[in-house]
């Protein structure tokens, strides 16, 4: 693990005549931000590229006027934020904006929480004196979610911006709409701003950037969120509600294990029913950004839940028959840490297949490497990284927040990315030029390790066997090439003019044979590259290059070689300078990889908790006992950022808890979060109360959530590797266990705005040979599914999603990822 | 974001206070002399005097001061703030509502409720809207904040029901369509301005 922590240079910047400090390289914007100075802006996002379309955040540097979005502070530089001549600027800008803006603000969906609404007050527009002729544009949908008018857009494109440089789909993009020409004496009488950006106001809108009407993106929703007007707004919420209505209840998205801040608003259901529901979930989008699940999937509430007390007793008597619980990896550190108590007092085994791999994993990890958890996160690769290496993961489908991390990366830090995966994707390489696709077979996940030590280790460190072998891949061939040379030829010419010869020089191209040394590195090959232009591809891609990352999937945990890899990744860290980050498999995986001490198989009496068992407790409201959904509880999650997040109740529950239950068996305190600070501290939690965890970020966008878990490093020797198999890699028709983005498990499809099904996903070629419906026939079972095609899926291998727990797909897959089917048209 | 009101989980326990009331009489006699002390005092006399005077008055003068209701009623002030009436345009006999939800917000009885929808028309539409008259105390605040002079106090006074709370539907407050020509604009709080016409500035329009 590099243990290099670069403290962040400041410099004395002076705004308004008083002193401040700012990091170097900081945009003016976010340093006066950081500083809790007020300077307006529409357009800027943090965490994305300055857009440069609203203009209003000029200030003046120096003397000179320059936008604060997209100058860099300098040592003493002085600022002003308003100039006489500035706030003439913005007052023109604003009133720009708000011609032809309707005003029906009464009915509009943002309901008083509108930018555009806010700086026109603030600017103190009380009169307008600029118009042209409106042009209609009509209300379109983009999506089954998205709900675009055109009416109220302001193009300020900060969902251009947000899709392009932070979830990577860049599926929407500015458009002509035909508006009329501004009028020219315009250019004379305004502020040479407002008149620019009026100019380009006037003739554009948003559209779909594929040129068709829909976007066929991923359905985050992340545009509605940072629009700053009522123009983008969910489908499901336009009309419903004034945003004044709703009660804000601060919790984590429960699905990925990204674990992101999100709002849970609700209110009443309507006026025959006061029962509170949640209409729709918001976010903090200035530092973090939601996928489709945290989004869309929030109304999996257990509605149907009342005290029985037969039904009680009936599930105590389940309890003290049960030989195995079996549950997954939603669920709170909270209850896992319950589950966890049922093992020590009772003796029942802990069966959770969705978390058993990475549990081992990360308990190879630490054995090799010293470490008990990874080294960075998310957050912390937006911010520095440059080159960023994604092994074992499908980035579009199973982590958001890494898909997110390596999209920005290439985006603002002008960075460089390496992705190894077997199933090709599409839109990986759109996120930057400097991306290099390794499709490799399935199974040669250690070559890419090993290319990754062979590209970045600090060669002298590495152990001498590990260099040889890594050098026995190489070859040096020596290759004739044709080359084209310029020859100088010097010639005597007759003048016709002067009837004199004359020398001239002329060049002459002609093509040589050379004889050159061509080296190869066969793992390029191996992995499905091209050896003979990759050097020059990764010369290019290390320019300037000073922080490497790499995220570490899902893949490497299912892995036949699962310890090899883990020494492998304890090998790079120890040898290259590159911080390491792991998914954790879906929701709490890494709380209950931490807190429960799982066992490989199940046996006998087995009591399911939200999965198949004899007597199953479950909160989507179909067990044998109800229990609350993940909305309808407070307790902690523990997210990929290695943080104890607390989550709170937004969605009344009526029923039982797992802590009544476990009341009843053994000795357990009142409430659920009295758990909170009972989690072991040994493997990094702290003795911290629930109620006295902070749920906030700071004006500079610190994470200030929860706590983040103490990892302990200790100093050992560097693993022995082994060396791994070509052969060994699977061949034939290979499924994948795999999700659809934004589907992640049962309760994500139990929500109404979530409506990616449960199939076979295969690339249109191969979706068009399988037909409408297929049998996906496994060693140890068969599953008949429809056949859906994936857009940005390449290749022959098929994607088996497995969020319905009911289909038992983890069972048919085994100790795998990747696996051996037939696949029969049915 | 204060969590505050995450942390309090006993919902009910919050602190009341009781009025100071003295303490009430134990025994018989104590009770007695209570009795007689509020009943029996000067001003008794002075009030069935007037009481009197009043009734001679009008037996023998002719004076009148009240009227036969509920046959007879006095005519009320147009400003008089009664039970809601919903308007209608004259034009289009569309509803004046447009469902911004304002007087959802400002009332402070909290008696107001309302359900929207976007329609076929991709227009908002109040779906449902209630009034709560066992709680509203007629304060006319959601007639002064209504943008489009929808909301207004109507001259109906008599609230007599057999339930302390009467629900009104968004029906029962709308003017009939066929009672269009009676409808009467509202002249109370949060109607226009006579002058209104003068303190308008208007806004450059290119069409």
């Amino acid at each position: 693990m590099s243990e290099v922590k670069t403290v962040d240079n400041m410099v004395s910047i002076t705004i308004d005549g008083i002193e401040y400090k700012a990091k170097e390289g900081e945009y003016i914007l976010n340093a006066a931000r950081a500083n809790d100075i007020f300077v307006p802006a529409i357009c800027y996002l943090t965490r994305c590229s300055p857009t440069l379309a609203c203009r209003i955040c000029l200030v003046e540097a120096d003397g000179k006027q320059v936008y604060s979005c997209n100058t860099k502070v300098k040592e003493g530089m002085e600022i002003t934020i308003d100039t006489p001549n500035i706030l003439e600027e913005r007052r023109a800008i604003m009133e720009v904006y708000d011609v032809n803006h309707p005003l029906q603000c009464g009915v509009c969906d943002k309901s008083g929480e509108c930018e555009l609404q806010n700086y026109t007050l603030e600017l103190g527009v009380d009169s307008q004196s600029y118009m042209i002729p409106d042009t209609k544009r009509e209300t379109t949908n983009w999506s089954s979610v998205l709900h675009y008018d055109p009416g109220l857009c302001i193009v300020c494109e900060r969902c251009t911006t947000v899709c392009k440089d932070m979830i990577g789909d860049a599926a929407i993009t500015t458009a002509k709409r035909g508006g009329a020409d501004l009028d020219k004496a315009y250019k004379e009488s305004m502020p040479k701003d407002a008149y620019s950006m009026w100019n380009k106001l006037q003739k554009s809108v948003i559209a779909p950037s594929n040129g068709t009407g829909e976007t066929n993106c991923s359905d985050c929703g992340e545009c509605i969120a940072v629009c700053p007007v009522g123009a983008l707004v969910s489908r499901d919420f336009v009309y419903q509600s004034n945003a004044w209505d709703l009660k804000r209840i601060p919790a984590v998205a429960a699905h990925s294990s990204d674990g992101a801040q999100i709002y849970y608003e609700v209110k009443p259901t309507s006026i025959t029913d006061r029962t509170e529901r949640i209409y729709r979930i918001t976010n903090e989008w200035s530092y973090v950004s939601l996928d489709g699940s945290a989004r869309f999937a929030y109304d999996f509430q257990n509605t149907t839940a009342v005290k029985d007390q037969a039904t009680f007793d009936r599930a105590i008597e389940a309890f003290k028959k049960a030989e195995t619980i079996r549950f997954n990896a939603m669920i709170t550190n909270e209850e896992a840490l319950m589950l966890q108590t049922l093992k020590e007092k009772m003796g029942i085994k802990l069966y959770n297949p969705e978390v058993r791999a990475f549990q081992k994993f990360l308990n190879h990890y630490e054995a090799a490497s010293g470490n008990s958890l990874w080294s960075t996160d998310t957050d912390a690769i937006m911010k520095k990284t440059d080159f960023v290496i994604s092994i074992g993961s499908s980035l579009r489908n199973d982590s958001p927040a890494m898909k997110y991390a390596f999209n920005n990366v290439q985006k603002l830090n002008k960075g460089a990315g390496l992705y190894f995966h077997p199933v090709g994707d599409t839109l990986i390489p759109t996120f930057g030029k400097n991306v290099e696709i390794f499709n490799h077979k399935v199974g040669l996940e250690e070559a890419a390790l090993y290319l990754v030590l062979d590209l970045f280790a600090n060669k002298d460190k590495l152990p001498s066997e590990v260099k040889e072998y890594i050098e026995s891949f190489k070859s040096t061939r020596t290759e004739i090439i044709k080359e084209k040379v310029e020859k100088t030829v010097k010639e005597m010419v007759l003048n016709e003019e002067t009837g004199e010869e004359e020398e001239v020089t002329k060049k002459v191209k002609e093509t040589v044979d050379k004889e050159i040394t061509v080296s190869s590195n066969g793992l390029i090959d191996l992995l499905g590259g091209d050896a003979s232009k990759f050097d020059d591809v990764f010369a290019k891609m290390m320019k300037k290059k000073e922080h490497f990352s790499m995220m570490l999937g899902e893949d490497l945990y299912f892995h036949d070689k699962a310890e090899n890899i883990a020494k492998l990744v304890a090998l790079i860290e120890a040898t290259c300078n590159i911080d390491v980050v792991m998914t954790p498999p879906k929701s709490n995986a890494l709380g209950v990889a931490l807190i429960c001490d799982l066992d490989d198989t199940a046996s006998g009496y087995t009591v399911g908790y939200n999965e198949n068992g004899d007597f199953t407790l479950s909160a989507l409201g179909t067990g044998d006992i109800d229990m609350p959904a993940m909305n309808q509880q407070e307790g902690t999650l523990t997210n990929i950022g290695k943080r104890v997040l607390p989550t709170n109740a937004a969605v009344e529950y009526e029923g039982y808890e797992l802590n009544d239950i476990m009341k009843a068996l053994v000795d357990a305190p009142e409430l659920t979060i009295d758990w909170t600070a009972m989690l072991p501290v040994d493997k990094g939690f702290k003795k911290v109360d629930f109620d006295s965890l902070p749920n906030t970020f700071t004006n500079e966008g610190v994470d200030n959530r929860g706590y983040i878990l103490n990892t302990n490093n200790c100093d050992t020797e560097l693993p022995e590797v082994d060396k791994f198999d070509e052969n060994s890699v699977l061949e034939g028709d290979i499924a994948y266990r795999c999700n659809p983005a934004r589907q992640f498990n049962d309760f994500t499809d139990k929500s109404h705005e979530i409506f990616e099904a449960f199939g076979l996903y295969a690339s249109k070629e191969k979706a068009e040979s399988l037909g409408e419906k297929a049998e996906v026939v496994f060693e140890n079972g068969s599953i008949i599914l429809d056949v859906i095609a994936d857009e940005k899926m390449t290749g022959d291998i098929v994607k088996v999603s497995d969020f319905r727990a009911a289909q038992g797909v983890y069972d048919l897959f085994g100790d795998a990822r990747y696996t051996n089917v037939t696949l029969r048209k049915v | 974001m204060s969590l505050e009101q995450f942390k309090n989980r006993n919902v009910g326990t919050q602190n009341y206070t009781t009025l100071d009331v003295g303490t009430p009489p134990e025994t018989g006699t104590d009770k007695f002399l209570q009795v007689i002390r509020r009943a029996v005092k000067g001003e008794l006399f002075v009030g069935l005097w007037v009481v009197m005077r009043t009734m001679l008055q009008a037996l023998f003068k002719n004076d009148m001061h009240t009227v036969k209701y509920p046959f007879e009623k006095l005519p009320i002030s147009p400003r008089y703030r009664a039970i809601h009436d919903m308007l209608i345009l004259l034009e289009s006999g569309n509803y004046r509502c447009i469902g911004c939800g304002l007087c959802e917000k400002i009332c402070i009885s909290n008696c107001i409720s309302m359900d929207t929808r976007y329609d076929e028309n991709q227009r908002k539409e109040v779906s449902e809207y209630t009034i709560n008259f066992g709680r509203c105390i007629f304060c006319g605040y959601c007639a002064e904040v209504c943008p489009e002079l929808a909301i207004v106090h109507g001259p109906r006074y008599e609230n007599a029901s057999e339930q302390r709370a009467g629900f009104s539907l968004f029906e029962d407050m709308l003017t009939p369509i066929d009672k269009l020509n009676l409808q009467q604009e509202y002249d109370g709080f949060g109607a226009i301005s006579p002058n209104a016409d003068e303190n308008i500035k208007q806004t450059p329009l290119a069409y």
